[in-house]
Parts: C-alpha cells; sequence; structure tokens
C-alpha cells in the first residue's frame, strides 16, 4: 500500500529585491552587460516552492596595484597582469566571471598614500579595459575611502558601480556620492541581523532608493567562523521572506579575501603535512568558503583564484534551474 | 512529535488510583508532558497507550549507532532545519569508499592512510570516521576478501555495499566484532537484507528512488523487523540532492508521513560530481545540508582537512560562546624583549588575533582575558573587557616576570581605555594596537622594546 506523500512547502510572504549592477550605453554607461542579482522568493535554489530567478553571481577582486601581502599562490596564478590593474582586468575578462571588483590600496607601490586622483584615474582605465560590472572598494580606512569614493564616483559616472564599503561611518558622504552619479552601494555591517536591517534603513532614509543597496553580512573564512556568517545570512534571508521589507537586499559576502587571508591558504611552507598539497587546499579553502556562503543566500561572492571562479561558477551551474 | 498533557490523559485508565505516585490521572499526565515522570510509574497503563506514548517521545529522527564502543559513528537526532534555531547535534560521518575490484595493496594501503589521518584544529584532533567497503565484482568471495584486508588495517566503523544479500554475507563474516551499515535494500532485495540486519543486529540502509518509493520500502523493512534505518533517495547532484535533502527533513520533523521519514540520509558526493573539485564542494553541501553519513570517493588531506573543519563549524553549538583557556600564549617562541599583546578569549578573536602573529612570523606574548568567551567590542560594552579587567589579567597572569619590559598591546577598538589602563598598571606604558587583526604583522613591524 503507497503511502501518501505531501511535500511541505513553506508559504512564504517576501522576496529579495532584483539590483541590477552595470549600465549599458543605452542606459547611459559603458558596459557590455547588465547583472541582475536577487529576486529570490524562497530559501536558495529550493524551486520546488518557487523558481529563483537569477543565480548567484561571481566576481574576481583586484587590485589597483601588484598587493604586497597576498600569497604566493595568487602571486604566480596571475603573473605580470598584477602591475596593471587594465591588464588585469584584461585577463579576468577571459575568465567566466559576472562581475570585477577592484579593490584600491592604501597606499602605492612606492609607500605613498593613494590620492583620489590616482584611485579615479584607475578607476576609469579598468571601465576602459573591460566591460564587465564594476565594485570599487577603498582601502577600508573611513576618512580614506570617503575621499577616494568620491572621486571614483565622479569619475564613473553612469556606470552604475557598486562603491564599497559604505558602513555606519561613512554612509552618508558615500551614498550622496552613489545619488549624484548614478551608483549603488554596499552595505556592509558585522555579522548581525539587527545590524545589517538598521544600516538599510539609515542608507534608505538619506535618499537612496533600495534597488540600490546590496547588502554584505560580511563573512569570515571556512574554520575561523564561517558558521556566523552562514547564521546570519540565513536568518537574514528568512526575515527577508517573512516579509521584513528592510531585509530583503540581495547579499554581496568576500569568501576570496577572507579565505586568502588564512594560514591554511596563505603559506604553503612548515605547515603539518596532514593539511595536503598547498594550492588544492588553498582553493578548496575559499570554494568551501563560498560553498557554504551560497547555500545560506549569497547572491554574490567575491573570489581571488580564477580555479575558484570556474568551479564556483560550474556548482552554482548545477545547484540552479531557472524554473518554469 | 512532543504530546500534550491532555493528550497523553486521554491515554491513561483515567482511574485516579495515585498508584503512580500523584493524586490523579491528569497531574501524572501533565507531570509526563513535562518529563518530571515516568510512564513506568504507571502499572495499569494498556500496552497500546504505551506503544503510543513512547512513540511520541521518540526524537524525529532515529539515533543511529555504527562501529564499536572505541570507534563509532552516531548520526541521527537532529530536531532543526536551520542550526541557529537551536544547534545541528550530531555531525555526519565521513568515510572513504573503496571498491573490491581494486587491487588488495591499493585497498590496504588506503585503508591504512585513512586510519591514520587526523589533522589539529583549534585545539582539537579532526579524523574521517571510517571506511566504505563495496562489492564491486560481485563475488562473495571477493567482497570477503577485501572486508577482511579493510578491517586488518583500521577498526574505524565500516558501511558494506553490495546488491546481493548472498554477497553482504560473505562480507559480514568478516567484519570481527563491529556493527556495520548494511546498504542496501532495495525493492528486489528487502527481504533477505532486513534478515541480514536482524541476525547482525546492524542498521539498514534502504535505497529507492524518489520518496514515495523510500517510503514504501521503509515500510516495507520496518515491517520485516528492523528498527535502525538510514535512507538514500536516490538523488545524487548538487540540485535534487539540495531539494530532496530539505525535503526529507521537513517531513522527518513533521513526522510525516507516519515517521516513515524519521531516519538519518546517507549520501554518496562522489557520484553526483564529474570531478574531485566537485565532489567537495558536493560534499560541503551534504554537510550543511542535512546527510547523516557522507561517503567520499577520494582521499586527498588538501580536501578532507577543509571538509572536516567546515563539519566542525556546521556542527558548533550557536547557543554556547566559544571559547579558548584564558593565560599567557607563547607565539613564535618569544624572549623577555619581545612585545606583549592582550585581547580577549571568544575564540574567533583569538585565532583571528593568534593567526596574525604567527603569520607575521614575529615572536610575541600573546595575553587572553577571561571575557567569558565575548569579542573585544561586546566584551568591552558587557564589562568583560575593561580596564579592571586587563590591568587584573596582568597582574595575575605572571606575565611581568616574563617580559623584561612594560609596554602593553591593547585593540585598537578599546583604545578608549588607554588613561584608565595607566593609571590601574603602574608603570606600564599603553600601546594602541589596530582595530582589525589582519593590520597586526604591520603594526607589529613597529616594535621596539
Amino acid at each position: 500500500m503507497a503511502v501518501a506523500l505531501e511535500i511541505p512547502t513553506k508559504k512564504w510572504t517576501g522576496h529579495v529585491r532584483e539590483v541590477v549592477l552595470g549600465a549599458t550605453a543605452t542606459e547611459g554607461g559603458t558596459r557590455a552587460k547588465t547583472v541582475t542579482v536577487g529576486g529570490e522568493g524562497t530559501l536558495p535554489f529550493l524551486d520546488f516552492e518557487v523558481p529563483m530567478p537569477n543565480p548567484p553571481r561571481v566576481a574576481i577582486e583586484i587590485k589597483d596595484r601588484r598587493p604586497d601581502d597576498w600569497s604566493p599562490v595568487l602571486q604566480g596564478v596571475w603573473g605580470e597582469v598584477m602591475d596593471d590593474p587594465a591588464e588585469w582586468s584584461k585577463a579576468v575578462e577571459k575568465l567566466d566571471v559576472d562581475l570585477l571588483l577592484l579593490s584600491i590600496s592604501l597606499t602605492d607601490s612606492e609607500g605613498n598614500e593613494t590620492t583620489a586622483q590616482q584611485a579615479a584615474s584607475t578607476v576609469r582605465k579598468v571601465l576602459d579595459s573591460t566591460g564587465l560590472p564594476l565594485v570599487v572598494f577603498g582601502p577600508g580606512q573611513t576618512e580614506k575611502d570617503i575621499e577616494i569614493l568620491v572621486a571614483v564616483a565622479e569619475a564613473a559616472a553612469g556606470e552604475r558601480i557598486v562603491l564599497g564599503v559604505c558602513d555606519d561611518k561613512n554612509y552618508k558622504t558615500i551614498v550622496a556620492a552613489a545619488l549624484a552619479h548614478g551608483h549603488l552601494v554596499d552595505a556592509r555591517t558585522a555579522m548581525d541581523v539587527n545590524l545589517a536591517k538598521q544600516m538599510n534603513i539609515l542608507i534608505n532614509d538619506v535618499g537612496l532608493p533600495l534597488d540600490r543597496v546590496l547588502m554584505d553580512p560580511t563573512t569570515a573564512a571556512l574554520g575561523y567562523g564561517v558558521e556566523y556568517g552562514y547564521s546570519a545570512m540565513e536568518r537574514l534571508r528568512l526575515a527577508a521572506l517573512q516579509g521584513d521589507s528592510m531585509t530583503q537586499q540581495p547579499m554581496l559576502v568576500t569568501p576570496g579575501e577572507e579565505a586568502w587571508r588564512m594560514k591554511e591558504a596563505k603559506v604553503g611552507e612548515d605547515v603539518p603535512a596532514a593539511w595536503g598539497d598547498w594550492e588544492e587546499r588553498a582553493v578548496t579553502w575559499e570554494t568551501l568558503t563560498a560553498t557554504t556562503l551560497i547555500h545560506s543566500g549569497a547572491d554574490i561572492v567575491v573570489l581571488r583564484h580564477p580555479q575558484s571562479v570556474s568551479r564556483v561558477k560550474d556548482m552554482i551551474s548545477k545547484l540552479w534551474k531557472k524554473g518554469e | 512529535m512532543a504530546l500534550t498533557g491532555l493528550e497523553i490523559y486521554k491515554l491513561l485508565p483515567k482511574t485516579n488510583c495515585k498508584d503512580c505516585g500523584f493524586p490523579t490521572c491528569l497531574a501524572f499526565a501533565m507531570k509526563l508532558a513535562a518529563k518530571q515522570a515516568e510512564l513506568a510509574a504507571c502499572p495499569h497503563v494498556s500496552a497500546e497507550a504505551k506503544a503510543a506514548l513512547e512513540s511520541a517521545a521518540a526524537p524525529p529522527i532515529r539515533l543511529i549507532t555504527i562501529g564499536d564502543d572505541d570507534y563509532k559513528i552516531e548520526v541521527g537526532n537532529e530536531t532543526e532545519l536551520h542550526r541557529h534555531d537551536k544547534a545541528f547535534f550530531h555531525m555526519p560521518g565521513l568515510l572513504m569508499r573503496v571498491r573490491d575490484n581494486q587491487p588488495l595493496a591499493e585497498v590496504e594501503e588506503l585503508a591504512t592512510q585513512v586510519d591514520g589521518y587526523f589533522v589539529d584544529y583549534v585545539g582539537l584532533t579532526l579524523n574521517l570516521d571510517g571506511m566504505a567497503v563495496e562489492s564491486a565484482s560481485g563475488d562473495a568471495a571477493t567482497f570477503a576478501k577485501t572486508v577482511k584486508a579493510v578491517r586488518d588495517k583500521t577498526k574505524r566503523p565500516l558501511i558494506l555495499l553490495a546488491a546481493d544479500p548472498e554477497v553482504m554475507k560473505a562480507g559480514l563474516a568478516e567484519i570481527d566484532g563491529t556493527t556495520p551499515l548494511i546498504y542496501a535494500a532495495n525493492a528486489e532485495n528487502w527481504e533477505a537484507m532486513s534478515a541480514l540486519a536482524k541476525e547482525q543486529g546492524a542498521p539498514l540502509a534502504v535505497r529507492a528512488d524518489g520518496l514515495e518509493s523510500v517510503v514504501e520500502l521503509v515500510k516495507q523493512v520496518k515491517d520485516a523487523g528492523v528498527e535502525d534505518i538510514v535512507i538514500d533517495p536516490g538523488t545524487r547532484g548538487f540540485h535534487d540532492s539540495l531539494n530532496v535533502l530539505t525535503q526529507v527533513r521537513r517531513l522527518a520533523l513533521n513526522a510525516k508521513p507516519d515517521r516513515l521519514l524519521g531516519y538519518p540520509v546517507i549520501t554518496f558526493p562522489g557520484e553526483g560530481s564529474e570531478s574531485p573539485a566537485e565532489e567537495s564542494m558536493l560534499g560541503g553541501q551534504h554537510i550543511a545540508k542535512y546527510a547523516g553519513f557522507i561517503v567520499l570517493d577520494h582521499f586527498n588531506p588538501a580536501v578532507d582537512y577543509p571538509l572536516l573543519a567546515l563539519r566542525q563549524n556546521i556542527y558548533t553549538d550557536p547557543r554556547q560562546p566559544v571559547q579558548v583557556t584564558p593565560g599567557i600564549y607563547e607565539i613564535n617562541e618569544p624572549g623577555p624583549d619581545h612585545q606583549l599583546l592582550i585581547t580577549t578569549n571568544f575564540s574567533i578573536t583569538y585565532f583571528a588575533v593568534a593567526n596574525e602573529v604567527e603569520a607575521s612570523g614575529m615572536p610575541a606574548w600573546l595575553l587572553i582575558a577571561d571575557s567569558e568567551g565575548l569579542s573585544v567590542l561586546t566584551g568591552w560594552a558587557a564589562g568583560k573587557f575593561d580596564a579592571d579587567k586587563i590591568a587584573s589579567t596582568v597582574k595575575t597572569s605572571g606575565i611581568a616576570d616574563k617580559v623584561g619590559h612594560r609596554k602593553l598591546v591593547i585593540p585598537g577598538a578599546v583604545s578608549v581605555l588607554s588613561g584608565e589602563l595607566e593609571d590601574e598598571l603602574d608603570g606600564w606604558e599603553i600601546v594602541v594596537g589596530p582595530r582589525e587583526a589582519v593590520d597586526l604583522p604591520a603594526f607589529m613591524k613597529m616594535w621596539k622594546p
């Protein structure tokens, strides 16, 4: 005798906002394409409930100059293009990748502070070298970020780039720059549902429409607290689906940066034999961090190693079915 | 699904005889619902009522144990869809597969490697849990020989995989005292497999394609008297595994249909992948999303360490702050002239800081204050990492005997404490360090004793 089986579906009342990154010539920019993220009406890939309209997207992070502190594995795989952000962005575009993240260093290769003009001209150069929609991160110090991102916003006017990171200390200025020049912001908070929500409210209060806000709840690497990021994101996504409007932003996270900071990825010498082959371990560290976050609701993952990008893209192609 | 006091009351004799020690049957029912009494206290309860009450008290996902007292895998007893709702309790077993058509020497080598593999992670020793031995030859003697070879090299738990009950029986003859998982009963062989499972006292996996077929098969082996069951719904790839394992977990937690899916799930990420890289990511999915046993097809420390770390992370209890022991930590063999830094005992803070200090290559003393598992800023806000706590940590730790200088680096996030600290710590100079651990190596380069 067959037993009746009813698949339990949840009746969600909310969904994630769609956000469009980049602007093509017809929209006032110069990007070859735009990328749409968000729109989910259920937990990641559970399309037996509702179709998932957009897949998670993969971005590659490059720097404005050869970074001093990146792992030799990354230095080796990228090689000479790291000396020129224009060449680097061209190398990125040859890969199967959706977005480019340019992160501006605090100092130039001579050790002098990066000026706003330098940063703006690098951004222009990168925009001229690639058709990918762009995300630009400042060096991560409030005053410097404000100075640099304001100039970058102006230099990239109309391109609908993402300015980051936008946080509780700089949001008024960053949002004003985004509003003035037609950009988006990446709203970063520290792995906490209420902080993320509060940040979205503040940004919205100073006038930026929510279809121009990505939420960046911060992640940690595998082995170093990834479960905190995982659960914060899962809770944010559940809140969005339950109809809490101020949590309905697509999520961007940076598993590449986090994973490659850790010894397991960064270092190959004087480590236990049980850690195995360095490059494979490093790439697995990055891809497993990304895998975990994609399963808890990441809409954009920012990676560093080309091999990780192709692995994660491949996984997404197998996870995501647009549905009918 | 736990029953309410009134639901339990309906199942009791309702005679108020007081033999249980409570004044009325209703009072006894209320105590039972609150788990403050045992049903055995009632000598008059009917067999049917007893069965109904026991079944209602059972966990929504049955606890399944394989192995022996020294090495065992326990999975199941999960109660949540999301770890943040409470916790995930029993980490999935990670086992490595060999097949009986591989050369015996290769099988023995792999079993030895898996058995001896361990990695230190934040003070814990992480291991793979055992071996899965599959009959690919279809020959009983070959299978038996392979099981024996594996068993000779490792005492860790085993899963035996064979479709032919005669082959399975030959393998079971070589397991030497451990309780294996028998994989698998299907629509054709379930009667013989159920008999073997009962004879062996071992859990039985059932394999069918589609949940309705799984449910039917579970019902059949259950009716045949097998209680310990593991299910394989036949899905393999990324999309279908996630969707179907989510459905299984939801149905199990709802005790639907008739609790017939309330068992741990076994997965084979290698079968749903085209490469070892894909297998590692699919294994990652299965760790986060609801597998009980995960059978891997590639032994590679560079992949196994990340998978073991992920399993540890996902199964960390979010209700408990994760902390390290307060005290003095020596990094890169410091001497009296080397720098001294203080931070909290929240383990993520500790590991972030210790990791950066270690990566800097510079010797340093790391002093860990007892912030009761709080991070720097929350610890400061809660008074668990304030000037008093920092000063008393310095004074009671004995660090003053270890360093010749009197300079203490505090986290940049609590720079506001420096004045107060210099008052409390006579003769000490307070140096404000970076806000983020990642900036420590650059900061530490500026050190002068």
